[in-house]
């Protein structure tokens, strides 16, 4: 198997919260605060990892269902505001697999009754990704947590 | 393809199809509707490239089509649900925890 | 206080050299290649504090026009696929202020007659107005075409 490919895609979600950006902000800047809400399903359990929040620091999250397919998130800080923004960089593994590998932004902006959060990823998506356990499975279980996430939405 | 899952009737219908074929009178079985408003929901799901049928004898049988789905929206479908559940989640710990944060974060 | 903004994105330059994709990866995988090609203008000035190809490894290094402002470049690199693809993250800053982060893919195709397409996709969050997408097409433009030269420079050696 020598053929490669990339796709590159990009997508934005926006959120309001009733809280104050400086609230929003601290929720992704402590390990303690954000492993409250960032680690995956709670059947998987815990994640393990380390942050460094810091431009040029890392975090790491690795954790999946008991006994099956470990994923696996990598990021590098890119840019820090205080309150404000956070960029960073992040790769993707499921199992040993790279399937991707993005750059995201979060911004916090003020708005009437507290925070809007405009988050964009702009992705680029490795041929491994293909070739990673599951696909057909793994596609009807996202199909569905996209219509829940839609319903949820609307 | 976001524009034909926009509709709760579609979703219901790919989420069932996501557990395998079905005809459209199973299809239209748990839906409150008329055969033929579920045959207008199908061909928008069929338009979009998500569901695919094929007619043998008076069964018309309808699937999911994974192929027809290019990489670069499933990418995004998954990773935006990914993204979408930690904001809720978020969005719950914001709720519970109303405190200011006492210090500046460390940069 | 500044106004903060963020300009997302996508820049793809496309390039078709007369080189083995085996040549026009080792010029983006070594130091002394990049120093000889990678510069966006004439008359600029380049170096590394840091080079170190492998992933996970992190560069930095710093370019700008002489007597003019430095800008200081840190990759790190994600996945090195030999001869086939590299791709980066990393950021910009120009005395202490970030002007731009990105993500970096560079794909190297085997073409026609031995020759190699270069494709290379920069996807950019530009910051707060300090640099644009236009600037950074424009540099990769340039770099790309020194690219061929060194290329044929290369070549005319061996």
């Amino acid at each position: 198997m020598t053929k490669r490919s990339v796709a590159h895609a990009t997508f934005t979600i926006e959120r309001h919260y009733d809280a104050t950006p400086a609230r929003v902000f601290a929720a992704f800047a402590t390990r303690e605060a954000k492993a409250r809400w960032f680690s995956g399903p709670p059947e998987w359990g815990p994640a393990e990892g380390g942050m460094d929040f810091r431009v040029g620091g890392r975090e790491t999250s690795r954790g999946g269902p008991k006994g099956g397919t470990v994923h696996a998130f990598d990021a590098i800080y890119q840019d820090i505001v205080p309150n404000e923004r956070i960029v960073f960089s992040y790769d993707m593994h499921l199992d040993e697999t790279r399937i991707s590998v993005s750059l995201t932004t979060i911004e916090f902006k003020p708005e009437a009754g507290g925070t809007r959060l405009v988050f964009t990823e702009q992705g680029a998506f490795l041929d491994g990704y293909d070739d990673a356990g599951g696909r057909e499975h793994g596609w009807g279980e996202a199909l569905k947590q996209l219509g829940c996430a839609l319903q949820q939405a609307a | 393809m976001f524009q034909a899952l926009a509709d709760p009737t579609r979703r219901l219908m790919v989420e069932r199809l996501c557990d395998g074929p079905a005809s459209v009178s199973e299809l239209a079985a748990p839906l409150q509707m008329t055969l033929s408003a579920v045959v207008q929901h199908l061909a928008v799901l069929e338009e979009s490239g998500l569901v695919r049928s094929q007619k043998q004898g008076r069964v018309r049988t309808c699937q999911v089509d994974t192929q027809a789905l290019r990489s670069a929206e499933r990418w995004i479908s998954e990773r935006r649900t990914l993204w979408e559940k930690r904001f809720d989640r978020l969005g719950a710990y914001l709720a519970e925890n109303p405190e200011e944060p006492k210090e500046g974060p460390q940069t | 206080m500044t106004d903060r903004s963020v300009v997302h994105a996508t820049i793809t330059v496309e390039r078709t050299y007369r080189a083995s994709p085996k040549r026009v990866f080792a010029a983006w995988s070594s130091k002394e290649a990049l120093l000889s090609w990678g510069l966006p203008g004439e008359g600029w000035i380049s170096g590394y504090e840091r080079f170190d190809f492998r992933v996970g490894g992190n560069d930095r290094s710093h370019f700008g026009p002489a007597g003019g402002e430095t800008y200081v470049n840190d990759t790190t690199y994600l996945d090195i696929v030999p001869d086939a693809r590299i791709v980066s993250a990393g950021s910009m800053t120009s005395a202490g202020t970030r002007l731009s982060a990105g993500l970096m893919t560079v794909e190297f195709q085997a073409a026609g007659n031995g020759g190699c397409h270069l494709v290379m996709t920069e996807q950019g969050a530009f910051l707060d107005g300090h640099d644009l997408p236009e600037n950074h097409e424009a540099g990769w433009n340039e770099m790309l075409d020194k690219l061929g030269d060194h290329l044929a420079r290369d070549q005319a050696a061996a």
